[in-house]
């Protein structure tokens, strides 16, 4: 259509070409305003050939010099493009080995033999909304600036502590604080669950440092900030720092030596001995345990000052917690781990992994009996704990029998309540000190 | 290849007309983009694919690689470099190609290897690798568990003196990143220093 011309279509030609397009009007999705008008506007808006292909789907009018969506019936269309495109880019990207659509593609395959036919996006603990993945998906595929926006800060350095395992790690201490018999001190408690935090978040952000180019590589982790470049490695390291030594000075100096010594042992063992060792040896699994236990026995020291049997016990508790927890999450990671070169015991030693996952959630039962024997317990807490372990126990004992995935997770699920109400519960059935009549249950 | 990159263009055309900028983000996803007219380009968000050049403020870094997952970066070429900058800078490119390299190779053997794993179980089994719907039969997490096992022992030397290496690299860098802070910081003090004094 030369522009120019179309111009003189008025008169007589205009008015038949407007019958003939109202009369395929109905057989098109859109308004026989929508047809008519195109071709009065001034050049500039004049219809092209792109434009001819309102018979097969819905997009923007242009009318008036002023964009005009429809928007359910555009959308459907929109959706239908983009279907059409990615069938495209899906048949091309299928040719194996050489883009990682592959890999997501096959893992998803694997996935599908259980009932539930999850993909490998829900072996996330934490539950995702799709949209947000989505947009961050969308965000990721540009160049970014690695400036860093003082907004955006707070969410970093929460991610980058993994500030909901922080809050975990601060709940053992907290009840390690609470379980020991001696009065509530706030002063000290509140120093107790600070420092523990700060020096937690300072080994995690340890922990994420030196696995950046792990991290980018499995699925779980691939969206940390430092694998993003949301900040440098320097800040990272900095920031672990002005973490740590203060967390650590604070325990030390605030509450006391003991627990401050505890604190650094335990930092240098998640950052020095368990993130080293998971790529060399399956005995990672067991020094990340004791990391695990140590923040109650932190706990109960700052409280007390002594490392009595009650704190052993109840790091005893948080340690054996570890391995059904952890070797039911490792359970449906296994690929990721392969690829990362990460050694753990549910890709090398199969039947090991879920044996001593059974072992552990069987010893959870016995170490709350031995509670009201050590003294930290009355003797109701094993009974009232017995429900929840003899449920743990169940899944850890179908999980070694069966050993698929969906037996995994519900492991794994488990743990993550199983832990804070067995706490509950001990604390409900602590021992009330014979020294104080009035002291509180 | 060309079909691709003819498929990517009539998408930016057809959607560059359209308001939303969501759809055209979902639509392109990670691919690579196509050259554009410069007329297109004006109508594009200003985040464009490719990498940009390197600023004198900030590095930029990138999406991705679909190979290795490493993301690349353009490091900044600040005016006056100073000798540590610039070895920083190589260092830091070179450890990017480094584990891009490592990597790339990594998830490539091991994308290879496992198809070759599943072709000869199916074998073993007596099934054909595609089933009656046309689908790729799968094996189950056990069958997947013995490769999965085998690639960690045979890669067992390798990925421990990946992880050696690693750690000296990433150590020294951030080295000399704090050594390139303090010297930028110590050198800014005495600027604001010199600039002071003639005033008292």
């Amino acid at each position: 259509m030369y522009k120019t011309q179309c111009s003189r279509l008025t008169g007589l030609f205009g008015v038949s070409l407007k019958q003939k397009l109202v009369g395929c009007g109905p057989r098109c999705k859109q308004t026989a305003q929508g047809l008519v008008l195109p071709h009065r506007r001034d050049p500039s808006h004049w219809m092209t050939y792109q434009h001819l292909n309102f018979l097969k789907r819905q997009y923007v009018t242009k009318n008036l010099s002023a964009l005009k969506q429809r928007a359910a019936p555009k959308r459907a269309a929109a959706l239908a493009d983009v279907d059409e495109n990615d069938r495209d880019e899906n048949r091309v990207q299928r040719i194996p080995t050489v883009e990682p659509t592959v890999e997501e593609v096959s893992t998803s395959a694997v996935a599908r033999e259980t009932s539930n036919n999850m993909t490998t996006s829900d072996e996330t603990p934490h539950l995702q909304v799709e949209t947000d993945e989505a947009r961050e998906a969308r965000l990721d595929g540009q160049w970014k600036p690695l400036k860093v926006e003082v907004g955006d800060l707070p969410d970093i350095y929460a991610r980058l502590t993994k500030i909901k395992l922080t809050a975990l790690v601060v709940t053992t201490a907290a009840a390690g604080y609470a379980m020991a018999p001696v009065a509530f001190d706030p002063a000290i408690f509140i120093a107790t669950c600070l420092g523990t935090g700060l020096a937690s978040g300072a080994a995690n952000s340890i922990n994420q440092y030196f696995e950046v180019p792990f991290d980018s590589n499995m699925n779980r982790t691939k969206n940390r900030p430092l694998v993003r470049g949301q900040i440098s490695p320097l800040h990272a390291v900095t920031f672990a720092l002005a973490c740590g030594v203060p967390g650590v000075a604070l325990l030390t100096y605030a509450v006391n030596p003991l627990t401050g010594f505890l604190g650094a042992v335990n930092i240098l063992l998640y950052t020095c001995c368990y993130t080293p060792l998971k790529r060399l040896t399956i005995a990672n699994t067991w020094a990340g345990s004791v990391v695990g236990a140590i923040p109650p026995v932190m706990g109960w020291t700052a409280a007390t000052g002594c490392m009595d049997p009650g704190a052993l016990l109840l790091g005893g508790i948080l340690y054996s917690w570890q391995f059904p927890h952890f070797n039911a999450l490792s359970w449906n990671l296994r690929e990721d781990y392969s690829r990362g070169g990460y050694r753990m015991m549910s890709v090398t030693h199969p039947a090991m992994c879920r044996r001593v996952a059974l072992r552990h959630s069987a010893a959870l039962a016995g170490l709350a009996a031995a509670a009201p024997a050590l003294g930290v317990t009355t003797w109701t807490f094993p009974l009232v704990s017995l429900p929840i372990n003899a449920y743990i126990t169940l899944l850890a004992f179908r999980f070694y029998r069966r050993a698929d995935r969906a037996s995994a997770r519900k492991l794994f699920f488990c743990s993550l309540w199983h832990l804070p109400m067995l706490l509950l519960l001990a604390l409900t059935c602590k021992k009330p000190r014979e020294d104080d009549p009035a002291s509180t249950s | 290849m060309s079909v691709r990159v003819a498929v990517e263009c009539l998408t930016w055309r057809r959607w560059s007309c359209l308001r939303g900028r969501q759809s055209v983000m979902a639509a392109a996803g990670r691919r690579e983009c196509c050259k554009l007219a410069p007329k297109q380009q004006d109508k594009l968000p200003k985040r464009s694919k490719f990498p940009p050049a390197p600023s004198a403020t900030h590095d930029w870094i990138g999406p991705p690689n679909p190979l290795s997952n490493m993301r690349p970066i353009v490091y900044r070429v600040p005016p006056n470099e100073s000798e540590l900058e610039r070895r920083l800078r190589n260092m830091r490119q070179d450890t990017e190609d480094w584990n891009h390299q490592f990597w790339s190779q990594q998830n490539l053997t091991f994308g290879k290897e496992k198809d070759a794993f599943i072709v000869s179980q199916l074998k073993a089994k007596g099934l054909t690798e595609r089933d009656q719907q046309g689908r790729r039969r799968t094996l189950t997490s056990e069958e997947m568990s013995v490769f999965y096992k085998d690639f960690l022992d045979k890669n067992r030397q390798r990925h421990v003196n990946y992880n050696k290496e690693w750690y000296r690299r990433n150590l020294s860098i951030t080295f000399l990143m704090a050594r390139v802070a303090l010297h930028n910081l110590w050198k800014r003090v005495g600027r604001t220093k010199c600039r002071n004094t003639p005033a008292t």
